[in-house]
């Protein structure tokens, strides 16, 4: 029932036959090399994907001075057809969604000509497996780019083809080539080629530049030459073995290293989302002795409101976030001091009590939600500043937005901390909660402190949901999902610590992230839950506990 | 041993005589409903209201226990649903040893899920539940075993309050991530069902529910005046203490930690009972069971229904599940709404309970809010 | 003790049980409609990819109504809640089949909310449409399948990989349940049996609404870069499907290097992602809503107006839907009734057209004909066909690359079984007495 797969020989054949019919014919009309050039061009209409690679080749091999241009438009779906009279065009600029008419360009003179509407042209296609074809393809002409970082790239990509015409090119260039990144980057690729190399001295020399190496690739390669590998005897000469053994030992060793500070950097980016998640509990709980069980949906409130903030501002997305931020807080803020006065205002004392009301609160606000945005996922586009890895050597690359959420982490901790032990409303705040009586008699509204108390925990709320939008799906039952772990690193840090919320959150994050590679996510989890119950039998009151007699009461 | 004349005497307890007339007169009427009520009439019981009910008193047998340990002895925990389940599990094992051969694969020996999950043999914590008699012990020891491990380290440790409600939270959630867990050997996700027959009888006919049914109504009326023996004992006395002042108790000289184990315990053992009544009823058991949203809705239950009354956490149980189930068919898209509400009111407005309410208790106190100066020595508050 | 106050709460008690007992259970009136079941999650974890096929059976009642109805009388729909709830799924079913008498019922979505509610309709005598693809491993005399079985789904995708993009190394990466268990049980002996070597097969489950993927991700780019092609078979469902490809789009992980296939991720998952790190990524299903044809423009203008929303996506499960109404439409108008056996009786054989252009067929062991088609994520979440079946592919609900399900055949028309062993000569299982 598959497609049957036809004989690329004979299509190969045909277009041979083709190509030389066409180009005979196309003799007086134009040049004969633009004729081709042309003719390839055409064929990409209608061919199968395997075709397209062997014109792709045939057209990079051409020397023809719009090649490049053609391909690259290739790779970036600007290539299209006319449909009335079948002739190729490049795009001036990729299609827009809701374009009505296009620009278009003359492939071989690269100039404009003129424009067609949307519907009459057709693009000309590719797969995976193309692109990346044309991708290396292209790599031999970027190679000789003005830009250090573009040629960078291109060596990258020459790298997974080292054909003898790549590695050619690569020696021709790394005689001139002045940044000194890239010239190690070309010097570790021929070193890669030279390990094919029959003589025993060059294939020596070639271990010798790339024993200081990070990279996989190397370290599969000499291991293949070491013997280590399955099934492979290594190298026939006992020197070489003997020098790229001890590479693999040197790589291995660093690398286990850099991989465990990637371990230990997955561990404190899990920890701080749950810091984030448990701070503004921390507080209610902790100040006013309120369990809070809509604080998962204060999360996804700011959550939803870094979504309209994005929809409101399309054109800014790199800013959107940073808007955002404050948007969410004011939004959690305000939904936190209007739940404070028309329902736990009149619970308190009894902290099981709101438990159970702002349960009920959590199933409303939930539905809320529902209903004005359905139960679909809402997607929230990462800001390009925030997307992408850093690339601190080739063992060990860091997400940027999960170091920015770490960073961010840290700020929120320290603002927080530093609004509560230097500002007036934290004395009050810290008055209130350590004794209620003493505090009114000095002056002090408990109500208004109360309101604010709670409005500031649910604003950290609000903020924490910024970040969870960054990492995860914006629905409905976002806070479902992160209710029970919050709850879980309060309790362990002491309820009413800042601190013990951030030691907390990050040592559970850190154990987590140790114990996945050997016991997989889910025994981790369990083992993080049962250190955790043990934990607390032996300091029944968390890391941190509340000290005073007021503690007596919790 | 329980002093009876405490709870026979002059104490007149209506409200118990009441609670177990209503389970009578269910345990009758209903049954009677489906049976001799022909099919056509609109009196009659389909199937459907037959599980409906059963599950209800399932759901009454759990929010009983947890009133015992929350509305007499202050212990909150928000993890019963881990023993409701386990209960469940014990029965499910039985219940799946009894589908034999007749399962998709056709294997004697091993459950459709081994079988597709290539085991060559049964685990050994299977072996022993094609017997009914060992379900039977198992549902009750397992329940009160991890009942009494975690209740030990816990009391003597002396957590209390929030942070004993969360670490009870925290069990139940490490053992919902267990059981969903393929390879743990409990039917992962899809846990167990398609159940066949028990001790013989085919589960779906309508003589095996009703059977079931009535079996759960003179359980949940035994576990009840089970309960009130305790309640209205001298241990109950104590209980309450340990409730309203813990440290007073303890330096009085009761050995509080113990007192708290025992109920823990015999807690845990009623909530697994009523699990293992459930899942038979019910046709499914699935690690969802555990999840801790469970677990605390059984606490609104009770807190719906009346804390510290007993009758009033079987009330509970019985109206919120009702309204759920109703609002469910009725309002599907915004069911979620009414439910919140109820909950925001009943903890606002009836701090009794639909009970005070109906007793008139909850009138007086209605008005009290926040109180203005919170004590400096700890008051007999309710927690 | 105010004992007026108590006798009050008792008789409260009494009569409200009694009540329950009552109102649940009475026999629906004798109107003058077909009742139609929706059992589908509005709330919960899977009311994002349930509450769509609600909808899309009330726009198919709606068209039919308009049309006139079935057999002289009008669609009635009743829509219940049971709130990804599997327990509540099962009682749901049965209030549906004993209170409201549906004639059919089209729902579920996970395959424990459908093996809860087996049991249900196999004693009541009901019919459920079920529209999501799923593991096989099971035919029901009740059950139409409307989704597709491995064999029409992941087996196309990975022959796509191995022959067209030349995969030497694969990771099957799912969510810790019996959908993806099974599948990769599937997978893997597929892969052994064409030669691929056990180190070269890295297989791994995470539990649901998993969202911390670093250390995973980092994971599968290292098996990734041991020199063979890698590819990755995605069975993750539901909400970790979001932060999985968050997370490889920040690791940099490009389709070009590792592609990743999944059969879970449709045009209403992408919906809720930034599409563009993903491009090129790939999905396999039996219907894309950017393939190109007069039923399905129709299908999708109707359906912008109908949800009054032109930017909600349509997707596989809707089509599936599509399929399995105007099947049991004609099934009802074959056999001149809606009584459950008749419509059973009359449906094996019966032929629609799907919105691809093909046509979709009733089997006899309850399953469909499908096409196949492998897509590419385009950067505006929709999917470029890349690769299809040139026809239909019979849904097979016992895969033939597992030794326990090899003999095993579903046949309910002649063989009147859903796992009929065919060595054995035995039937077991799925039978309903």
């Amino acid at each position: 029932m598959k497609k049957s797969v036809r004989s690329a020989g004979a299509r190969l054949l045909f277009l041979a036959l083709l190509l030389a019919g066409l180009s005979i014919a196309r003799l007086h009309a134009q040049s004969p090399s633009d004729a081709s050039f042309l003719a390839s061009l055409g064929q990409l209409r209608e061919v199968s994907f395997p075709d397209k690679e062997t014109i792709i080749a045939q057209l990079a091999q051409s020397g023809h001075p719009s090649a490049q241009s053609a391909l690259t438009a290739l790779l970036e779906d600007r290539l299209y057809f006319r449909n009335d009279d079948q002739m190729v065009f490049l795009l001036k600029a990729p299609a827009a969604d809701d374009a009505t008419s296009l620009t278009l360009v003359d492939p071989v003179t690269l100039k404009d000509a003129g424009s067609a509407p949307v519907e009459n042209l057709t693009k000309i296609g590719t797969n995976n497996h193309l692109r990346r074809v044309l991708q290396t393809t292209l790599a031999r002409f970027r190679l000789s780019s003005p830009d250090a970082a573009v040629r960078l790239g291109a060596v990258h990509d020459i790298e997974q083809n080292l054909d003898e015409g790549n590695v050619k090119l690569l020696r021709e260039r790394v005689a001139a080539e002045t940044d000194s990144k890239v010239k190690a980057e070309i010097s570790t690729s021929l070193a890669m080629a030279d390990l094919d190399s029959p003589d025993a001295p060059v294939r020596l020399a070639a271990i010798a530049v790339l024993h200081k190496s990070l990279r996989q690739d190397v370290l599969n390669k000499l291991s293949g030459v070491a013997g280590t590998s399955d099934g492979g005897e290594g190298d026939s000469d006992p020197q070489v073995r003997a020098a790229a053994q001890s590479a693999v030992k040197s790589i291995t060793r660093w690398r286990t290293m850099y991989s465990w500070c990637e371990t230990l950097f997955f561990g404190l980016s899990l920890g701080s989302v749950l810091v984030l998640i448990a701070i503004g509990l921390a507080i209610t709980f902790g100040v006013m002795g309120v369990i809070n069980m809509a604080h998962g949906e204060l999360m996804m409130l700011g959550a939803y409101t870094t979504y309209l903030v994005q929809v409101a501002m399309p054109n800014h997305g790199e800013i959107s976030i940073l808007v955002a931020i404050p948007a969410a807080f004011l939004v959690a803020a305000l939904m936190g001091i209007l739940i404070e006065r028309t329902v736990i205002r009149f619970l308190y004392g009894r902290p099981l009590e709101t438990l159970l009301a702002t349960f009920g609160v959590s199933l409303i606000l939930q539905q809320l939600v529902r209903s004005i945005f359905t139960a679909l996922n809402r997607s929230v586009n990462t800001p390009n500043w925030m997307s992408g890895t850093l690339q601190v050597n080739d063992a060990l690359s860091v997400t940027y937005n999960r170091l920015y959420i770490v960073i961010f982490t840290l700020l929120v901790f320290a603002a927080l901390f530093v609004v509560l032990k230097r500002t007036r409303v934290g004395l009050e705040i810290r008055a209130v909660s350590q004794n209620r009586a003493m505090a009114r008699a000095m002056g002090i509204r408990s109500e208004w402190v109360d309101a604010l108390t709670f409005g500031l925990g649910s604003g950290i709320a609000g903020v924490a949901g910024v970040a969870l939008s960054q990492l995860t799906n914006v629905n409905p039952n976002l806070g479902q999902s992160y209710i029970i772990d919050s709850f879980m690193v309060v309790v362990f840090g002491g309820v009413g610590n800042l601190w013990g919320a951030m030691v907390g959150g990050m040592s559970m994050g850190v154990v987590n992230q140790l114990l996945e590679p050997y016991a997989g996510a889910v025994l981790a989890k369990i083992f993080v839950l049962i250190v955790l119950i043990l934990f607390i039998q032996t300091r029944p009151r968390g890391l941190f506990p509340p000290t005073g007699r007021s503690s007596e009461n919790q | 041993m329980p002093n009876y004349t405490l709870w026979i005497s002059a104490r007149k307890d209506s409200g118990s005589a009441w609670f177990l007339g209503a389970l009578a007169a269910i345990a009758v009427i209903v049954p009677v409903l489906n049976l001799a009520v022909p099919a056509a009439s609109p009196f009659h019981v389909s199937a459907f209201g037959l599980t409906l009910v059963g599950k209800y008193l399932c759901y009454a047998l759990l929010a009983l226990s947890v009133d015992l340990i929350w509305g007499y002895c202050g212990i909150l925990s928000l993890g019963h649903a881990a023993f409701f389940s386990l209960g469940g599990y014990a029965i499910g094992m039985y219940l799946m040893r009894q589908i034999g051969s007749r399962g998709v694969y056709g294997n004697p020996e091993l459950p459709d899920f081994m079988v597709f999950l290539n085991y060559k043999s049964l685990p050994w914590f299977w072996h022993g539940f094609n017997h009914f008699a060992f379900a039977l012990l198992m549902m009750i020891v397992v329940p009160a075993v991890l009942a009494f491990a975690f209740g030990w380290f816990a009391f003597r440790s002396r957590v209390t309050g929030v942070y004993l409600s969360i670490i009870t939270q925290a069990l139940t959630y490490a053992l919902m991530l267990a059981f969903f867990r393929n390879d743990m050997g409990f039917g992962g996700n899809n846990g167990f069902t398609d159940f066949k027959d028990i001790l013989g009888f085919d589960l779906h006919s309508d003589k095996v529910r009703v059977t079931l049914l009535v079996f759960t109504a003179v359980v949940l009326g035994a576990s009840y005046l089970a309960c009130r023996a305790i309640v209205a004992s001298r241990a109950g006395r104590v209980m309450r203490a340990i409730r309203d002042a813990e440290s007073r108790a303890r330096f009085l000289g009761y050995r509080v930690e113990s007192f708290k184990l025992w109920i823990f315990v015999f807690s845990a053992v009623l909530a697994g009972i009523a699990g293992a009544l459930y899942v038979p009823q019910i046709g499914i058991i699935n690690p969802s069971e555990f999840s801790p949203i469970n677990s605390i809705e059984v606490v609104i239950w009770v807190a719906v229904g009346g804390r510290g009354t007993l009758y009033g956490a079987a009330a509970g149980a019985l109206l919120v599940n009702y309204a759920k189930t109703y609002f469910t068919s009725t309002i599907p898209e915004a069911w979620y709404y009414a439910l919140g509400t109820l909950f925001v009111l009943v903890t606002l407005f009836l701090p009794r309970g639909i009970v005070g309410l109906v007793t008139g208790r909850a009138r007086k106190r209605k008005t009290a809010t926040r109180p203005a100066v919170p004590a400096e020595t700890p008051e007999p508050s309710r927690k | 003790m105010n004992y007026r106050k108590t006798r009050i709460a008792g008789w409260l008690l009494a009569a409200g049980m009694a009540f329950t007992g009552l109102a649940m259970s009475s026999t629906a009136q004798a109107q003058d409609t077909i009742k139609v079941g929706v059992l589908h999650s509005l709330s919960g974890t899977m009311a994002i990819s349930e509450t769509t096929l609600k909808d899309t059976i009330l726009m198919m009642i709606d068209e039919q109504n308009k049309k006139g109805g079935l057999l002289g009388k009008k669609l009635e729909a009743v829509v219940v809640d049971p709130a990804s709830n599997w327990p509540l799924f099962a009682e749901k079913a049965q209030e549906l089949l004993e209170k409201d008498k549906v004639a059919v019922v089209f729902g579920c979505w996970t395959s424990v909310s459908r093996k809860s509610v087996l049991p249900v309709f196999e004693k009541d005598n009901g019919l459920l449409f079920y529209p999501v693809q799923y593991e096989g491993e099971e035919s029901s005399k009740n059950v139409i399948y409307t989704g597709a079985a491995p064999n029409q789904q992941a087996i196309p995708a990975v022959e796509y990989l191995m022959n067209e993009v030349g995969v030497k190394r694969w990771v099957l990466e799912g969510t810790d349940y019996v959908y993806p268990r099974t599948t990769n049980k599937i997978l893997e002996a597929y892969l052994l049996a064409k030669g691929v070597k056990p180190e070269d097969i890295s297989i791994n489950y995470t539990p649901f609404g998993y969202s911390d993927w670093q250390a995973r991700v980092a994971a599968i780019k290292k098996f990734g870069s041991a020199g063979k092609k890698t590819a990755v078979v995605s069975t993750i469902n539901g909400d970790a499907n979001v932060p999985f490809y968050k997370e490889l789009g920040n690791q940099k992980i490009s389709a070009q290097d590792i592609p990743v296939v999944a059969f879970s991720v449709g045009e209403e998952e992408l919906s809720g992602l930034d599409a563009k790190p993903l491009v090129g990524h790939l999905a396999a299903w039996n219907y894309f809503e950017s393939i190109n044809t007069p039923t399905n423009k129709a299908f999708i203008e109707k359906w912008h107006t109908f949800i009054k929303n032109p930017k909600r996506t349509t997707n596989d499960p809707m089509e599936a839907h599509f399929i399995g109404f105007n099947l049991w439409v004609k099934a009802v108008q074959k056999a001149g009734t809606t009584d459950t056996e008749k419509v059973i009786a009359a449906l094996p054989g019966l032929e629609t057209p799907n919105l691809t252009g093909g046509i979709a067929k009733v089997l006899p062991n309850h399953h469909i004909t499908k096409p196949v088609y492998i897509g590419e994520v385009r950067a505006d979440g929709m999917f470029d066909v890349v690769w299809k079946t040139t026809g239909t592919v019979p849904g097979e609900a016992w895969s033939r690359y597992l030794p326990s399900d090899k003999d095993i055949v579903a046949d309910w028309v002649t063989l009147k079984c859903g796992n009929y062993n065919k060595a054995t000569k035995a039937c077991s299982g799925q039978n309903y007495k």
